[in-house]
């Protein structure tokens, strides 16, 4: 049984971002964490600009927020997003991981060992390798790994390095992530 | 539930240096507290965590580089641009109408920051009736803060920053540059006091005007967050500022009445005169 979906994604990442979260279902239940890389320079309005055409509630993830339900959290930019063992979330300024901050594999490696195989990773497009290590850290703990078809991003680099590193268990098309997860959430829900 | 290994480990690990050396990490949030401990492992290159016990028990050397391992953070010249411009224009208005300033630099790291707050108050012609005291508990960032030099490949970036944040002279003016790095400039370090303080342990030594400290509450858990803003909210005079990082918040916390936002898009909290209600 599942419990939350973290997300990697880098270049062509609003997209992305979109086409999924706009095809999310109301019902969805699962919390979602996303790193979206971006530059520290710039405050971003991702998470105002993703909350207009997804059903859940889009918000920036802030230090000790409890994790909810219906709800999807995005990294800071210039702050590594972490989960914490009792479900909250942490953010740090550590030095950058792959040159990033946020760092992919800090979310996906802390959410493993916080959420162990009730984890669902899932890496999307970019031009680095980010996110790859922590994809294994999430099949290491058990968890479900996913990871979006290289031909269907608009840069393969990322999820094409997560592929070879990890073997996951599904890689899908960008527009057929959506129902990918509203029906694992689903059949979550049966087994609930 | 039965504990996992890798948190017994740590467990041990902080309780021994605790013991050993009185630095107490028991109440930082364990998350980034675990990713430190894993770099310093790949760094000794052994396996486990608690392999790290006898080496940080047995050799001062390795501990100092133990301490450091757990306080390297992103830090920069006018980090967060906003911020200081806030300052600039809302806080600084108000504190010309004292004779003499206050500010304390929390958790000051290697110093950056610091040195940002100096040029401002010397751009508005309070440097030299102002103390900044800067603080941290680690005495490796404090001796590269006090030196002030820095390395000159992140010029470019500091220079934008100092530009967005409302310079109003040129940045090369405050320091020389010497091959790849720079010295700033020593009339900045004429009101400045580094010095050692542990947020965790040691109490209020001054009145303050304005205290920041920024991204460092995100690294402790409830219980310490709620301790180190009773040090700072009891070092903050009447009507002082209080500034904490982007991510960071008085909401829920155990000052939340002594202060009131005073602009809640940059973090500057101002407080508010007795009797808080």
């Amino acid at each position: 049984m599942y419990k939350a979906v973290v997300v990697g994604v880098s270049m062509g990442g609003m997209h992305a971002l979109q086409s999924i979260l706009s095809g999310i279902n109301q019902s969805f239940s699962l919390p979602l964490l996303i790193v979206q890389h971006q530059s520290a320079q710039y405050k971003s309005n991702l998470a105002e600009l993703l909350n207009r055409t997804c059903p859940l509630t889009v918000v920036d993830a802030c230090s000790g927020d409890v994790i909810q339900p219906n709800h999807v959290y995005i990294a800071p930019a210039g702050y590594h997003l972490l989960v914490e063992k009792d479900k909250t979330i942490a953010l740090s300024v550590d030095n950058p991981v792959n040159y990033s901050i946020p760092s992919i594999d800090v979310l996906f490696e802390s959410a493993a060992e916080a959420y162990k195989e009730t984890l669902i990773g899932v890496v999307l497009t970019g031009a680095n390798h980010d996110g790859s290590q922590g994809l294994k850290t999430i099949k290491t703990y058990g968890g479900l790994t996913v990871v979006q078809d290289p031909k269907t991003a608009e840069a393969a680099q990322m999820p094409t390095s997560a592929i070879n590193l990890t073997q996951p268990a599904h890689i899908v098309p960008l527009d057929e992530i959506s129902d990918f997860l509203n029906k694992l959430c689903t059949d979550n829900a049966c087994v609930e | 539930m039965k504990k996992d290994l890798k948190d017994i480990e740590i467990d041990c690990l902080l309780e021994a240096i605790y013991q050993c050396y009185g630095y107490d990490f028991k109440n930082y949030a364990r998350a980034s507290l675990t990713r430190r401990i894993e770099g310093c492992m790949a760094e000794a290159q052994v396996e486990h965590i608690s392999a790290l016990i006898p080496k940080i028990l047995h050799d001062r050397n390795f501990f100092n580089k133990y301490l450091n391992y757990m306080s390297v953070t992103v830090t920069e010249m006018f980090r967060d641009p906003d911020m200081f411009k806030g300052i600039r224009e809302q806080v600084i208005p108000k504190l010309k109408t004292y004779p003499r300033i206050n500010i304390w630099h929390a958790g000051c790291a290697t110093g950056e920051e610091v040195y940002s707050m100096a040029i401002l108050l010397e751009e508005e012609g309070l440097l030299a009736k102002t103390q900044i005291y800067a603080t941290d508990y680690n005495n490796k960032s404090l001796e590269i803060a006090k030196a002030g030099i820095y390395s000159a490949k992140n010029m470019q970036q500091y220079t934008k920053n100092y530009i967005r944040s409302g310079g109003k002279a040129s940045f090369s003016d405050y320091y020389w540059a010497n091959y790849d790095s720079v010295k700033m400039s020593s009339k900045l370090q004429e009101n400045i006091t580094f010095a050692h303080h542990n947020l965790i342990c040691d109490q209020v030594f001054a009145e303050m005007n304005l205290v920041l400290c920024r991204n460092v509450l995100i690294y402790f858990d409830k219980t310490l967050q709620s301790r180190v803003l009773g040090v700072l909210a009891d070092s903050i005079v009447s009507r002082g500022f209080l500034v904490l990082g982007d991510q960071e918040t008085l909401r829920f916390s155990s000052v939340e009445k002594e202060f009131e936002v005073y602009s809640e898009e940059v973090k500057i909290f101002r407080k508010r005169k007795l009797p808080y209600v």
